[in-house]
């Protein structure tokens, strides 16, 4: 897990991409896997007529979250205390990690269950308390599989689609005594039930993420198609649950919306399997709230960028992203890969995020399917920018860019430029179709024009008013 | 300063000047949910739908139809169910973990996503609805609503609760290689009797 690390703040997207391209079979299946879970959440928006309007409806919502978020953020404490539920507040991933600790602690507890959380992916819980000597099990069938593989999530709701089912197999041979060779999901995923009933059955801490809390009951609710929350969360001693300050929204009526959009934009389903309620502890099992900032207040004073903060994880950028699709999620280098990821990772680290905004065509598909309207590829080109004039912009975009700038200036270089492009390109294809020319990677080069559109429109460009 | 203080200044310092509120209640359509709907995605979502016109109906489509055998934890007031405890008597929820089924009640369907709300008060320990084999619900067919937003109206006119969820189908996963898989750590099979 450690090296892993290590790696990832060493290679770049496009080195990672490459990484993970050298399976053509895989990623032709990741791909397409991607894409047809993207046409099943097309089916289902499509059945709902008011699917644009719940969009804006649920911009509109979280707009208003962000610009009155420290009244949100004292209301939903006041209530959640009244509820019996503790409040605590950290200022970044460090402190949230130490409460964690502590809280355990306190509990005289080593072992803990832990469902889907990208908060404490991003927070590296999990090798915190690791080094401190608490064990955790991620009982999210697809965060297990990652965990056993000491990998992390590649994808915010589909932890392990960048596996194959022979490597599950072969990972679940390994740790879980299955047979080898028992590569069947539905065998697998018995396997996986059996061994993962124990830990809730044994574990007396239990954390949860949160997917919405709502300031006005103090409530909040967790969403889960596998019950693992809720397994958790109930047959623990103690409860806590994570949250990024900008998970709030203002009252219970507004889950309405958010509930209708999330895991149809998700997985094509429409709703999940279990969205749970949690107001007031049961008797005697108190419930931590631990309320993260992690970078949250700086991003919200970023004007271009503070919109990010709208975001309900639901991974339809990704599953839409022809480069996500093709690259996949450790490409990324960061907790949430994709579109979102690489707009919300620049504000953590510029400079060791730098490459992912270069990570995209623009295309502009993730601001389409975002069901709270955050315009991901605008941002992605306006930290473009901000990354090239703080200076951290990849070296080799540098040095392209500026070649591009000075011919694009000069009307004489442009064309000499062109001329020698469709002339390399039909005389000596060689000289781009190498491995210098990292366009050409993975990539045949078109063919070239005859002429170029100025030659053209010298010679036609009079005729129609001739006629 | 403590963090709590930094992070709200911070909020306070970065935040816009305030956006209003949409109107989301012109979402709620104030009808009746259809039953034909609520069978039709509960279905389609891996879930079981009976139709019913009185509590007696559900014994023998229990044993017979389904073949539970085994533990059935029935919470429901006026159902009797053959060989079934109607109150929890375990010192500690761990011991649920052998409930073949569980069948308790809904006090509300929703019909556009096959879910029934299901609160605290009707499971009586939080982690039965999730810890047993196969579950059963019971809800009245006068509360269906058809969407999200006309349970929410509901839930608002009802009294309050500590733990609610919004069931819907039996517990799933489709992590390996997106092959779905029903019965991941929850329930293997859902069965909802509407009752008339």
């Amino acid at each position: 897990m450690q090296s892993e690390m290590e790696n990832s703040t060493t290679k770049d997207h496009a080195e990672l991409s490459e990484e993970f391209n050298r399976d053509e079979e895989r990623v032709n299946w990741h791909d397409e896997t991607l894409w047809w879970i993207r046409q099943k959440r097309d089916k289902i928006v499509h059945q709902l007529p008011e699917w644009e309007q719940l969009r804006e409806a649920a911009s509109q919502i979280k707009l208003n979250v962000l610009s009155d978020l420290h009244n949100y953020l004292q209301q939903f404490e006041a209530n959640a205390i009244a509820n019996g539920v503790h409040v605590h507040w950290a200022a970044d991933a460090a402190e949230h990690n130490q409460l964690v600790h502590q809280l355990l602690t306190n509990a005289g507890v080593t072992q803990m269950v832990k469902s889907k959380s990208m908060l404490t992916e991003e927070c590296g819980l999990n090798d915190y308390l690791a080094e401190h000597g608490i064990e955790v099990i991620d009982s999210d069938l697809g965060e297990r599989i990652v965990q056993l593989a000491g990998e992390a999530p590649s994808h915010i709701v589909l932890p392990c689609i960048h596996k194959k089912k022979e490597e599950i197999g072969d990972l679940f041979h390994k740790y879980l005594g299955t047979p080898s060779n028992m590569a069947d999901p539905q065998m697998l995923t018995e396997a996986a039930r059996e061994h993962l009933r124990e830990i809730f059955l044994t574990r007396r801490a239990a954390l949860t993420g949160v997917n919405f809390a709502v300031a006005e009951t103090g409530e909040f609710v967790v969403c889960t198609n596998e019950g693992n929350a809720d397994m958790g969360a109930h047959l623990a001693d103690i409860h806590i649950a994570s949250m990024g300050i900008e998970k709030l929204i203002p009252e219970r009526k507004h889950l309405g919306v958010f509930l209708r959009l999330l895991t149809r934009s998700a997985t094509g389903q429409p709703i999940t399997t279990y969205s749970s309620h949690f107001k007031k502890p049961r008797s005697g099992v108190p419930i931590h709230i631990i309320l993260v900032d992690n970078g949250r207040t700086v991003q919200l004073g970023r004007e271009d960028f503070r919109n990010s903060l709208k975001c309900i994880r639901c991974g339809a950028c990704m599953n839409t992203c022809p480069v996500y699709r093709r690259s996949g999620g450790h490409s990324y280098h960061t907790a949430v890969a994709g579109p979102i990821g690489s707009i919300l990772a620049p504000n953590l680290d510029m400079k060791k995020y730098a490459d992912l905004p270069f990570a995209s065509t623009l295309c502009g598909s993730c601001s389409n399917v975002c069901p709270v309207k955050i315009d991901i590829h605008e941002q992605l080109y306006k930290w473009r920018q901000v990354i090239v004039k703080a200076g951290y912009a990849p070296a080799g975009k540098t040095a392209g860019m500026q070649v591009m700038s000075k011919t694009l200036s000069s009307p004489t270089a442009y064309h000499i430029a062109g001329k020698a492009g469709r002339w390399v390109l039909k005389h000596a294809p060689f000289a781009v179709n190498n491995k210098l020319n990292p366009w050409y990677k993975q990539r045949d080069m078109p063919e070239p024009p005859s002429e170029s559109f100025g030659e053209w429109y010298k010679k036609n460009g009079g005729k129609k008013n001739e006629q | 300063m403590s963090s709590r203080e930094k992070i709200l200044a911070a909020v306070a310092q970065n935040q816009p000047a305030k956006l209003q509120l949409p109107d989301v209640n012109l979402f709620e359509t104030g009808t009746e949910g259809s039953l034909e709907n609520f069978i039709k995605v509960l279905s389609a979502i891996g879930g079981k739908a009976y139709s019913i016109n009185d509590l007696s109906e559900i014994d023998s489509i229990i044993t017979d139809d389904i073949g539970i055998r085994g533990r059935v934890v029935n919470l429901v007031e006026g159902l009797n169910l053959t060989n079934a405890e109607e109150i929890i008597t375990d010192t500690v929820v761990h011991h649920l973990h052998n409930v073949e089924m569980a069948v308790v009640k809904a006090s509300l369907g929703v019909a556009e996503n096959g879910a029934v709300w299901v609160t605290e008060e009707n499971m009586n320990q939080r982690v039965l609805p999730f810890i047993c084999q196969h579950l059963a619900v019971v809800v009245h067919q006068k509360d269906l609503v058809p969407t999200m937003h006309d349970a929410y109206k509901q839930i608002d006119q009802m009294p309050g609760y500590n733990y609610g969820s919004f069931i819907a189908g039996p517990s799933k996963t489709a992590d390996i290689e997106q092959s779905l898989v029903i019965g991941a750590h929850g329930p293997r099979s859902m069965i909802v009797f509407v009752l008339k």
